[in-house]
């Protein structure tokens, strides 16, 4: 740690140039995070300036690297569905659900309709509170502070629905390969219901308090421009790419998990700044709310779990009054199940963009490979060319408006 | 290697691809895998970018199949918006032995996104990527041992196991 330091303080150090004369404009090398509060996590971003303008930044990353993948070829494959929540932890469902499809892929496992249309409901709520942190966040960067306090309030309803559902606030494991995990409990309707309905005119609450606020416009409209070439080149996804005129939602374009059967718009604008990012993710959580109401309106009746006794737990009341429940339990608990070699990719849009996963099984109870392609990542790259030429003060908005999370990036 | 084949690419892709670096077409589970020739890899990313319209670079990762031999696979994904098709490019490396580096030629003059993926996997797994911009560690620490992904690595590490306390 100290040698990094030293050889840290080196760079700058050597970087930091005497103008040769009083009249030319002198460059500044500043170091932004690992410990920013607009950086949202541990990114470091070493800033060359010259005024307040950038010209060139170079992010680090690496400092929540966690060494999940790795971890997953040591565990079995229903233990790995914990593993993915931590990687996104914004997003948690969209990891689990995405983990969940690509081994139903390997295993040829069919889904009954009602844990179809559960992961959708689930997951399109967990984009709306990722979104909501987004927002609370993105607009407490800028300035208005206020905003926060009211996403924050209706992302506490979604915590609420998510912990009714599996017990857990953040870190649900709800979708695990086969469905889901729990039957939905008692009283769900109504409390999603309540919360659903009332979410469109909260949305609208928000729209009113930023777009009516000149401060707010000012910031965002013009700022933060990156070329769509620039951006397919990098491998940018989600609501960037969305912002910039390109109709790319996963959903749409490679269907999953029944969303083929959800009447929802993608939503688009050209401007391709930090207001038309602000503006796509905004009407995103409009079409979020009309697929939750779809959800819950056309809940198919039927099991929540596949019908596959080699790799869904048994309920608890046929362990005890059947045998072969009670093996299967033992064998899933002790050794796992196994899964036919072959390797698969599949994708699927998280709030940040596509996230893939490539999974390889050697025909073993355990992953022999699992990559895990995040949107962060992906988006992260995207910065240097971002950040650019643009005043330093306005990058704390460029930033914001990439939505990343860092756990996302470096696993 | 070799002349040019005929190879049908299944309906993912909608189309035939003839490029003489690819050396084997495989359909499993609705996805199509391209073995390729590393030594040509740059010039098949450059068609399928421009001629089969995978402009879209979603990741490269590799895969270590210790102890056999070709011991490493470098995978691409692709994606087409225009097909609305994906493309999984494999080569095979062998090598990796201490003090060797298994290296391929990078996909950076590409797609630039190549960047840190590549980056990713000369940390994780220590293959060499030739003409790649910057290649130095991305996640773990600059000055650390080993490459952790490779399946000769344990677990837990070399410097701090509980064995060695």
């Amino acid at each position: 740690m100290k040698k990094l330091f030293e050889e840290h303080v080196e760079t700058i150090s050597a970087t930091q140039e005497i103008p040769a004369s009083p009249s030319a404009p002198r460059r500044m090398t500043l170091n932004m995070g690992p410990q920013h509060p607009s950086t949202h996590g541990v990114l470091r971003i070493v800033l060359e300036l010259e005024g307040e303008t950038i010209i060139s930044a170079e992010p680090d990353i690496g400092f929540l690297h966690t060494g999940i993948e790795k971890e997953c070829e040591q565990k079995t494959w229903q233990q790995v569905v914990t593993l993915t929540d931590r990687v996104d932890y914004l997003a948690n469902l969209s990891n689990n659900l995405v983990y969940a499809l690509t081994v139903e892929k390997l295993l040829q496992l069919e889904i009954p309709p009602k844990a179809q249309w559960l992961r959708v409901m689930m997951t399109e709520l967990s984009r709306l509170n990722s979104h909501l942190v987004w927002l609370g966040t993105h607009a407490l960067d800028i300035g208005a502070m206020s905003m926060f306090f009211y996403c924050f309030r209706e992302r506490e309803d979604i915590l609420r629905i998510l912990e009714m559902f599996s017990g857990q606030r953040m870190m649900t494991s709800y979708i695990r390969i086969g469905g889901v995990a729990l039957e939905p409990p008692r009283g769900w309707q109504q409390a999603v219901g309540k919360f659903i309905r009332g979410f469109p005119s909260k949305v609208d609450e928000y729209e009113d308090l930023l777009d009516s606020n000149p401060i707010w416009t000012r910031r965002t409209k013009g700022v933060g421009f990156i070329s769509l070439e620039d951006m397919l080149d990098q491998g940018v996804t989600g609501p960037m790419i969305r912002a910039a005129g390109v109709p790319m939602d996963l959903r749409k374009t490679e269907p999953y998990s029944s969303y083929e059967k959800f009447d929802f718009k993608v939503a688009t604008r050209t401007e391709n700044d930090v207001y038309a990012r602000y503006r796509v993710r905004l009407e995103e959580m409009r079409q979020s709310a009309r697929i939750v109401t779809q959800a819950l309106e056309g809940m198919p009746e039927g099991l929540w779990q596949a019908d596959a006794p080699h790799v869904v737990l048994p309920e608890r009341e046929k362990m005890k009054t059947q045998m072969e429940a009670l093996i299967y339990h033992f064998k899933i608990v002790t050794e796992g199940f196994r899964v036919p070699a072959g390797e698969v990719y599949q994708c699927i849009e998280s709030p940040r963009g596509e996230i893939g996963y490539y999974i390889v099984s050697d025909g073993t109870s355990k992953p022999y490979r699992v990559h895990m392609r995040t949107p962060s990542f992906g988006n992260l790259q995207a910065l240097p060319t971002l950040l650019k030429g643009i005043l330093i003060a306005d990058s704390i908005a460029a930033l914001g408006s990439m939505d990343f999370v860092l756990g996302d990036t470096d696993r | 290697m070799g002349g040019a084949e005929q190879i049908s690419s299944g309906p993912q892709t909608g189309g035939e691809m003839t490029h003489p670096a690819i050396l084997e077409t495989k359909q499993a589970l609705g996805e199509t895998t391209l073995i390729a020739d590393p030594a040509q890899i740059v010039d098949l990313c450059r068609y399928l970018k421009h001629e089969e319209k995978f402009i879209r670079l979603s990741a490269i990762t590799a895969v270590d199949w210790y102890p056999s031999e070709p011991r490493f696979e470098v995978v691409y994904h692709l994606h087409s918006i225009e097909k609305n098709a994906r493309l999984r490019l494999k080569c095979r490396l062998s090598g990796g032995a201490p003090g060797t580096t298994p290296e391929i030629d990078s996909a950076t003059a590409v797609w630039s996104g190549a960047d840190w993926y590549e980056r990713e996997i000369f940390d994780m797994f220590g293959i060499g990527f030739r003409n790649h911009p910057n290649l130095v560690r991305i996640l773990m620490p600059t000055d650390w041992d080993g490459f952790p992904l490779r399946k000769d690595y344990p677990v837990h590490g070399y410097k701090y196991g509980y064995s060695n306390e």
